[in-house]
């Protein structure tokens, strides 16, 4: 019998020399997307696989991963398991996850689909073909497991059609719309290195962490599943720089172009995952300061340093990225309750103990700046005047993020943050140095972007009354708003047997809310 | 110093346990992080497992490639054999 390979020489057997030369058009024309950035690849036989995983390992342990998690939906499904959560107020989460980040997966398949084409190298395509397929795989997860609380809860019931449409889902679609439109070397840079390797820890490892503090484990079960396949993805986005690094010095100019702004564009997008994580979780394990030190801070500084010797330096305005964590989430949510009746989650003010818990955690702001606010808001409220911003905001013209953020790393915390642009005779406003920059270099692009609030003045959105806009989104009447006295809480309430209303029991309630 | 930190997060679940327990014994300078439903291993400039010790703590014949199925994540530099996997900082 023949001795069984190593693994390196397996793999090599299984990934390599399945190319091959093409004769009846020229190779340029074959792969006709691979060198218009000014990427230079001189040899793809030295790319490099970090997990040797060939297709037949791939399909096994991905098939292993969807039996266990399918395994765990079906048991949750059928012990009613959401009534274990710590609250309901959690499920707003989901929502946001739903709405604003399993889209993203589906768009992150899409890309990768057009790397695994595109790619001459056979290591690079097998690696993107994977990629591609993991991304499917974690939007069906996704709406599998979250299917069953769409059963239970408002505002989960059409996420893709938001997606396209709605003011704060522009924010992570247009950072997609712009790494897809760009070429696939940019697309890669900014997915894999900038948001999966730099930034994805901070979505996938605390929230889900926080779902299992919270009583949610059919997500923690998808979130660590989808995880899993990010280790293989961080680990691509990492080989990938090392790659285009080692091909030819040119390429590091435009590699540390990419970085700088896809790690600002992805920062931006997380400014949500920031509210989620120290608002949304009624239980937080970590805040999102705490995540961005050791997943962030941490974490890049020592791969920066790896990344030296090659020429590259960290993203520019990390600093400021860092210094605004203490400041970030709290500005977000402070947004989001001011425009409550224009989502399709529900929003509320922080209670005591969730303040407390903040002034622990943010010793430097939290009392300072944002407890006053809040304790203001809430005194409004008791006396009927519930806070409410009537207009529409200014939105950035590139991280498409209303301009709350302010001038943290100019020691001024309490002044809003504006920058603006002149191009060809017209005024672009971007929120800060990052966003202002990345539109300077290409305002051609940033021109086109699809603001929610100028459509909706331009009468692009179903209407000019918010009602008629919210229609146009499909949202519910029932889906925004405050969280108390919302449907959501009366039927929690109602599972717990807490009121005497008409929906004694969870079954009936989930078949009322079929019903309507 | 923490330049050169490098990570491994696993589940916390049974099916990790022989990749858990391996990283425990092998490294006995890494910091083990307890958190909600998932545990993180910390150390300077290397972190690793080997086959022949997984297989003793499972007691059964492992492919180290297993680890797919409950790793959540790492940071650092993989390198990867039959018999060993490691992260590293050059």
């Amino acid at each position: 019998m023949a001795k069984k390979l190593n693994m390196r020489k397996r793999y090599e057997l299984l990934t390599r020399g399945l190319g091959w030369e093409p004769t009846y058009q020229s190779k340029e024309k074959v792969f006709s997307n691979e060198s218009y950035e000014g990427i230079k690849i001189t040899d793809w036989s030295k790319w490099e696989d970090p997990f040797r995983l060939t297709i037949d390992a791939y399909w096994k342990y991905q098939a292993e991963k969807d039996k266990k998690l399918y395994a765990v939906m079906d048991s949750f499904a059928q012990n009613n398991a959401h009534l274990n959560l710590a609250d309901a107020t959690y499920v707003n989460a989901l929502k946001l996850f739903i709405q604003g980040v399993t889209p993203l997966e589906y768009q992150a398949h899409r890309g990768f689909a057009r790397l695994a084409r595109q790619f001459s190298g056979e290591g690079a395509q097998i690696a993107c073909q994977m990629q591609s397929l993991d991304e499917l795989r974690h939007t069906q997860t996704q709406i599998h497991t979250i299917s069953h609380y769409n059963k239970h809860f408002n505002g989960m019931h059409d996420p893709f059609h938001m997606h396209d449409r709605v003011w704060y889902l522009s924010v992570p679609k247009s950072y997609f719309d712009d790494a897809k439109s760009a070429g696939p070397f940019e697309f890669i840079t900014s997915v894999s290195f900038a948001f999966e390797y730099l930034l994805t820890n901070l979505l996938f490892v605390p929230f889900m962490s926080g779902a299992a503090f919270n009583g949610d484990m059919a997500t923690v079960t998808f979130g660590f599943s989808a995880q899993s396949d990010e280790s293989r993805h961080m680990t691509l986005g990492l080989e990938l720089i090392k790659f285009l690094l080692e091909q030819h010095e040119d390429n590091i100019p435009i590699v540390q172009g990419w970085i700088d702004k896809h790690f600002w564009r992805a920062y931006r997008v997380l400014a949500l995952v920031s509210a989620m994580q120290d608002y949304m979780l009624p239980e937080s394990p970590m805040s999102w300061k705490e995540a961005w030190e050791i997943y962030f801070v941490e974490n890049a500084g020592a791969l920066f340093n790896d990344l030296a010797r090659y020429g590259l330096r960290m993203p520019k305005y990390h600093e400021q990225a860092t210094a605004e964590a203490e400041h970030l989430s709290h500005q977000v949510w402070g947004t989001l309750y001011n425009y409550a009746h224009a989502a399709s989650m529900h929003f509320w003010l922080p209670d005591e103990k969730k303040m407390d818990w903040l002034s622990e955690k943010y010793p430097n702001t939290f009392d300072k700046y944002y407890r006053p606010r809040y304790e203001m808001w809430a005194q409004m409220a008791k006396e009927g005047k519930r806070f409410q911003n009537g207009g529409l905001p200014q939105l950035c013209q590139v991280c498409q993020v209303p301009m709350l953020f302010t001038e943290v790393s100019k020691d001024d915390p309490m002044q809003i943050s504006y920058r603006s642009s002149e191009f060809n005779g017209e005024k672009f406003h971007t929120c800060s140095d990052g966003c202002k920059d990345i539109f300077d270099h290409e305002p051609e692009k940033y021109v086109h972007a699809w603001l929610p609030v100028h459509q909706i003045f331009q009468g692009n959105c179903g209407g000019a009354a918010i009602p008629d806009i919210l229609n146009w989104y499909h949202f519910k009447p029932e889906d925004g708003g405050d969280y108390a006295g919302s449907a959501d809480e009366t039927r929690w309430k109602a599972m717990h047997g807490e009121t005497t209303g008409a929906a004694s029991s969870d079954t009936e309630s989930a078949e009322e809310k079929a019903a309507a | 110093m923490s330049d050169g930190k490098v990570f491994m997060i696993f589940q916390d679940t049974a099916d990790a346990r022989p990749f858990i327990e391996a990283l425990t014994q092998e490294n006995p300078a890494a910091t083990i992080i307890h958190q909600p439903g998932m545990i993180r291993f910390e150390a300077m400039g290397e972190i690793g497992i080997t086959r022949a010790v997984v297989e003793e703590l499972a007691g059964r014949d492992v492919d180290l490639q297993e680890l797919h199925l409950t790793l959540i994540s790492l940071s650092g530099n993989i390198d990867e054999d039959d018999d060993y996997f490691r992260i590293t900082r050059h």
